[in-house]
């Protein structure tokens, strides 16, 4: 049965985002497994109860306007309904305008074949200034608090994915590309690249460590002062 | 038109072997052609899938047979015919194709990349294609609409042979220094347009000028369909007297027709970038890679729906005659796949909803791919209501189409999730992907094959293929298939990128929950095994009936479509007299009629000829 229960599956979900991504996705399993089981159903009584026997002919049916009418409407209010519910969501992830404001962290982050170049602006809060700090592969946020990235590329199209985020934005050479999240528990999670990027693509891996707001100050006290 | 196909009637003139095995002008003789190509291509295709299987399942495991040993891959020590003969190649001085790209007998990441992109480049332009416009396009449509052949003939024969040069353009890729494209079948710049981006070289631009090939040779099948279909149909044979396998090859020529141009332009534009020196994709010199992705989906969103309505009209023509009924709804399944063409040119922006591309125009695509979804249930609802109060015989195609309309079920709800763009989120680029494709593809499209293959075996070889085999072949080839894609869903959700050469490099795979992603690639590898292998019964029913089958009568499943009117084995210039049409494809169990089929060319009234005059090509009347 676990094999059939799609949610199952899904990672922890650590992005104040996340669940409502997890609820559509539960929602789209649960609509898409009902019509999947009884067009199965029906599929199945027919072909059992309809299979040729000696002595009874099939019956001569066009069709039917109103099945016709009645089929075509329930799709259309479904499909149309999901889209619908699921505006809310996709604005808030993806909309820079809807973005909350007051991050705890602005980063950006640069992928390049084949690492993850995360750049802090440094106490003064600016890029490009002297006091940017560096980091390979290495992205560090306080929980519960807003982050902002900046998101580019140096070659080809990377993109930037933390499954338990439920995050996935493509990085993409000459532009920058804004996005947020709030992480809500502390750890370490992997920031795997998750469009083709080349030869090395497979292994293109980062980390982000999400700290409680007394460690994020101690690595920031530590690291940002050097 | 009509004239030149008279002559070549008239005149039996004996062929030499050339022009009537290789450079055919005949339209049955050339969808041959296509189906003995698509069929080797299929192996092709497969084979490559076997060798990025086995490294997913094992990553960085020798192969067998040809791999080292284990106790030489840790200590070097030789213990196999396949150690001693690696310490060999890697002895001498020239580094050969097999120390290139499988060392040790391990697949070489790069080497891995190439394998899933030609796997898919093969499985869509050189399979799925050719097989269904190529073969079925070829064959059925003057046979089904009473003609006695293409409108072009010359140019259906060069149709072949340009795919047949792209074909070997193609192949060529394998064999050159720095190996073949590897960027995906979608091949997205700037890692395709720069050639020091992705080390490749001119298998890249190889893949480019055959893509084109392709296209071109595409482009002179969608012509002669749409002439032929528009100017050959035989008297009485109206628009809506048309089988929906016609319709179908119709709407799919069209398609072609369109989204041609637009990759042939993309693909020369990186061929510009490659060798040129231009820069339309590379941001460095002020391009824009998002133009490709716009370009290559704004052609590839319809070439999906190429891929399979045609299988679609082929199921509608085999589940009629399997299941003794009237298709459900005639019209409304040719309006559906209108409107599925329609569709199918605004709902590409759906590829990528995570590209950067303005997240409002995000979600108006949104809104055009759930659309989309609307004349795909509509078909298959009325699939369901042509079997209420049916009679079902299930012959081997009918099996397969059972199984073309379950699996579509299948891959169009996944599609409703990927359409979803906040959940798009988290499952595009994963395994979730990859299971959709293969349940619309495979699914759909090679299980129509499969069984149009079987159902119209006997008219193009005027042999059957054999039933036992077929159906061995269709047992192990469905329940492999579901072996193999349907645990990709899982492996999707569970956030498994696709397209990764090594997924034990990752934390979270190794500790997917509540299995490791190790042992669900192993169980997925070991059915994909099967699934190939079983491949060959086909192969072997197909070549061997060819042969030896068991001789086919003109009309074996009495079928009411003019394909079956012809005799068998089908002669130059398809029929004795042209026929005339006097119903609908699908007129079977009509009450009061003394058989449970009317033949399209049976007259109306009590006489055989006179009364009932056909109405002629063209005219409007039902
Ligand atoms: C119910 C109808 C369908 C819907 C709503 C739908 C939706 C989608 C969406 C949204 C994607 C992009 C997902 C992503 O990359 O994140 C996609 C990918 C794809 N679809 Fe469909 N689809 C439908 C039917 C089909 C059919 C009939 C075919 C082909 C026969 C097809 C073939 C593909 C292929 C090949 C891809 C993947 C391309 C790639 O990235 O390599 N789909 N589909
Ligand atoms: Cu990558
Ligand atoms: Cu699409």
């Amino acid at each position: 049965m676990k094999w059939l229960n799609f949610p199952a599956w899904l990672p922890e979900n650590v992005s104040t985002f996340g669940q409502g991504v997890d609820n559509l996705f539960i929602l789209i399993y649960w609509i898409t497994a009902i019509v999947f089981v009884a067009v199965m159903a029906v599929l199945i009584v027919f072909i059992i109860k309809y299979r040729f026997q000696e002595g009874r002919k099939a019956e001569y049916i066009e069709g039917s306007t109103t099945l016709e009418i009645v089929w075509t409407a329930a799709t259309t209010v479904i499909v149309f309904g999901l889209a619908m519910l699921s505006l809310p969501q996709w604005n808030d992830i993806k909309f820079p305008s809807k973005f909350p404001g007051n991050p705890g962290a602005v980063v950006q982050v640069n992928g390049k074949q084949f690492n993850w170049d995360m750049t802090y602006p440094g106490p003064d809060g600016e890029w490009g200034t002297d006091d940017d700090l560096q980091l390979e592969n290495q992205l560090h946020v306080p929980v519960n608090e807003v982050v902002h990235i900046r998101l580019t590329a140096d070659d080809v199209i990377h993109s930037f994915f933390v499954p338990q985020l439920r995050l996935k934005q493509d990085a993409l050479p000459g532009r920058f590309i804004n996005m947020w999240f709030e992480a809500t528990k502390p750890g370490t999670y992997e920031i795997p690249c998750a469009e083709l990027c080349g030869f090395g693509h497979s292994g293109m891996l980062g980390y982000l460590t999400v700290h409680t707001a007394e460690d994020y100050e101690a690595w920031k006290n530590e690291r940002w002062t050097e | 038109m009509n004239d030149h196909a008279h002559e070549s009637h008239d005149h039996h003139h004996e062929e030499s072997f050339v022009s009537k095995y290789i450079f055919s002008l005949d339209h049955k003789m050339i969808g041959k052609q296509f189906l003995i190509f698509g069929l080797i291509m299929f192996m092709v295709g497969g084979g490559l899938a076997m060798l990025f299987r086995w490294q997913l399942a094992w990553p960085d495991k020798p192969l067998p047979i040809i791999g080292v040993s284990k106790a030489y891959q840790e200590e070097g020590e030789v213990t196999t015919a396949a150690d001693r003969k690696w310490e060999e190649r890697f002895d001498d001085d020239k580094e050969t194709w097999l120390e290139t790209n499988m060392p040790s007998g391990v697949i070489d990441p790069a080497f891995f990349n190439s394998l899933f992109t030609m796997h898919a480049t093969i499985m869509v332009f050189f399979v799925v294609v050719p097989l269904l416009v190529g073969a079925f396009g070829n064959f059925l449509i003057p046979l089904m609409i009473g003609t006695r052949d293409m409108a072009f003939p010359v140019l259906n024969m060069l149709s072949f042979w340009s795919n047949i040069l792209g074909t070997i353009i193609m192949m060529a890729g394998f064999f050159v220094p720095s190996g073949h494209a590897a960027a995906g079948w979608t091949g997205y710049a700037p890692l395709s347009s720069v050639p020091e981006l992705s080390g490749v070289d001119w298998g890249q631009n190889l893949w480019c000028i055959s893509l084109i090939v392709m296209g071109i040779s595409s482009l002179m099948g969608s012509i002669n369909y749409i002439t032929t279909i528009i100017n050959m149909r035989a008297p009485g044979m109206t628009w809506f007297r048309l089988p929906l396998a016609i319709w179908a090859l119709f709407i799919v020529a069209i398609l072609l027709l369109l989204a041609f141009p637009v990759v042939a332009s993309a693909l020369a534009l990186i061929l510009f970038d490659r060798m040129a020196g231009t820069s339309f994709f590379a941001a460095a010199g002020g391009g824009e890679p998002l133009l490709w992705q716009h370009l290559f989906w704004f052609f590839a969103h319809p070439e999906v729906y190429i891929l399979i309505l045609p299988g679609m009209g082929m199921a509608s023509e085999m589940l009629p005659v399997f299941a003794r009924k009237p298709i459900f709804g005639y019209k409304s399944m040719v309006f559906a796949m209108i409107a599925i063409a329609f569709l199918s040119w605004i709902v590409w922006g759906h590829h990528m909803f995570q590209s950067g591309m303005n997240p409002a125009l995000g979600l108006s695509f949104m809104t055009t791919t759930m659309l989309i979804a609307v004349p795909s249930a509509i078909k298959t609802f009325n699939w369901l209501g042509t079997l209420h109060r049916a009679s079902i015989r299930f012959t081997v195609p009918m099996l397969n189409v059972l199984a073309f309309i379950s699996m579509f079920v299948i891959g169009g709800l996944s599609g409703i999730f990927m359409a979803n763009a906040p959940v798009d989120i988290y499952i595009h680029d994963t395994y979730f992907i990859v299971a959709h494709i293969h349940y619309v593809v495979f699914g759909g499209s090679v299980f129509a094959i499969f069984g149009g293959i079987f159902y119209w075996f006997p008219k193009m070889y005027g042999r059957h293929m054999n039933a036992t085999l077929g159906k061995i072949h269709f047992w192990i080839s469905f329940l492999a298939f579901n072996g193999v894609f349907f645990p990709m869903h899982i492996l999707g959700v569970g956030g498994h990128m696709r397209r990764i050469a090594n997924p034990m490099q990752y934390e979270f795979l190794q500790q997917m929950q509540p299995i490791s992603a190790q042992p669900i690639n192993v169980f997925i590898t070991v059915c994909a095994f099967i699934l190939g292998v079983a491949q060959f019964l086909l192969l072997i029913n197909v070549f061997w009936s060819i042969f030896r089958g068991k001789v086919a009568e003109q009309n074996p499943w009495q079928a009411t479509t003019l394909e079956w009117h012809a005799p068998t084995p089908v002669p130059h210039g398809n029929f004795d007299a042209i026929p005339h049409v006097y119903h609908g494809p699908y007129e079977y169990s009509v009450p009061d009629a003394e058989a449970d089929w009317i033949p399209q060319t049976q007259p109306n009234g009590e006489s055989e000829h006179g009364e009932g005059e056909p109405v002629p090509a063209g005219a409007t009347a039902d």
